[in-house]
């Protein structure tokens, strides 16, 4: 994998809006964005009423994949170039679904929402009509998502990468800055996590940072290439941010996202965690 | 769903225009929050602001409402709001306290 087969600009993005085969798909949380204006020929996805298990605490499995994508009207063989606000956080978590559900060709929008929005290109409110599809969603690829039980065993042993704020790191925050904090369960992070903010990797405009410059980011903070590499924040998709980072940009093996992450791993019972500013001892 | 369920299952803001939640407790909260406007005066909706902290690391980022409002949480202490919009960008420093902290923040044409 690389820059050139999982990115697009907004640029070439506005050459293939109709291009036959080519879907563009806003993904959100929030998606009144959508509703107020999207990129012309794109359809929603809402990650919560979407892409999360209505009854389980886990995301859709295999067959409701399958389902949502056929009802989307995605095909197999389509290529998805997937875009959103949040600076892409659940863009890039949906394309990490895409790629542990085994859709071959599945690329992310540079920039995603905000570029778009800053560089004034056009917005639509029409919702386009896409014809039912029977997709077939594969097995779901295991070599990409961490569990609780992996990720206590790689205290000490692999990459732990904490993508969070360093105020959340730290134990000083429960959440973002931008959500209150009332929350019950313990601040901190996983002993042995080197902490490095998913907004290290994206520029000003929701733009990835060149390779070189991602490359150092990483290296700096101590990230090291021979060993696998775990990632994880809150609730998953700002570390899918950075997985798709190390895995699909910087072409790392055996990168995996723990979609659980602190907001299951803070609730754990006995388990070890560091405070401060430092990784802390395994 | 009430609104701190909302908030713990995910991590898009709130709708920034919206009265603060009654869970909201002002006595420990530190709550920034101000109106994103143009050269003209005029409200700048579906502006990016970036909050960022006393060394320039950014910590979160919010849309502001049609309205122009934005809001964050955050802790007493010293933080830059940026802005990026169509109309331009621009910055505020800010000493934060506990309870709300109001901020308007300009943008003009770079």
């Amino acid at each position: 994998m690389s820059r050139d087969t999982a990115l697009v600009s907004a640029d070439w993005a506005e050459k293939n809006l109709d291009t036959p085969g080519v879907v563009f798909v806003e993904v959100d949380e929030d998606t009144s964005a959508y509703d107020g204006g999207h990129i012309p020929g794109a359809i929603k996805i809402d990650w919560k009423q979407d892409l999360q298990d209505p009854v389980r605490r886990d995301f859709v499995n295999q067959e409701q994949f399958s389902a949502l994508l056929s009802e989307r009207g995605i095909s197999n063989d389509d290529t998805v170039v997937l875009y959103g606000g949040n600076n892409n956080w659940f863009a890039a978590y949906a394309f990490w679904y895409f790629k542990l559900y085994g859709h071959g060709d599945v690329k992310l929008l540079d920039g995603g929402r905000k570029k778009w929005e800053l560089d004034a290109r056009t917005y639509t409110k029409d919702v386009p009509s896409r014809a039912k599809t029977n997709y077939q969603a594969a097995a779901p690829d295991l070599t990409i998502r961490a569990f609780r039980d992996e990720v206590v065993q790689a205290i000490g042993v692999q990459n732990l990468v904490d993508v969070r704020s360093p105020d959340e790191f730290a134990g000083r925050l429960l959440a973002p800055a931008h959500l209150p904090q009332e929350q019950s369960q313990r601040a901190g992070h996983i002993p042995t996590a080197i902490s490095v903010p998913w907004s290290k990797a994206a520029n000003e405009d929701g733009t990835f940072k060149s390779d070189d410059e991602l490359a150092k980011i990483y290296g700096d903070a101590g990230l090291d290439g021979s060993k696998d590499t775990i990632a994880y924040c809150r609730i998953g998709e700002r570390s899918s941010h950075t997985w798709f980072v190390l895995k699909e940009l910087l072409g790392q093996q055996n990168v995996k996202n723990y979609d659980g992450s602190w907001t299951e791993y803070g609730s754990l019972i006995g388990v070890p965690i560091a405070l401060g500013d430092e990784p802390g001892k395994a | 769903m009430t609104s701190p369920s909302n908030v713990a299952a995910g991590c898009a803001a709130p709708d920034q225009s919206a009265p603060l939640p009654a869970s909201v407790d002002l006595e420990k909260e530190t709550v920034i929050t101000g109106i994103v406007s143009n050269a003209d005066g005029d409200a700048v909706g579906g502006a990016y602001v970036r909050l960022l902290d006393g060394t320039g690391e950014f910590t979160a980022e919010v849309v502001t409402s049609p309205e122009g409002v934005f809001r964050f949480f955050a802790a007493p202490g010293s933080w830059t709001l940026r802005a990026l919009s169509r109309a331009g960008n621009g910055e505020v420093i800010v000493d934060a306290t506990r309870g709300v902290n109001e901020v308007a923040i300009g943008v003009t044409a770079t």
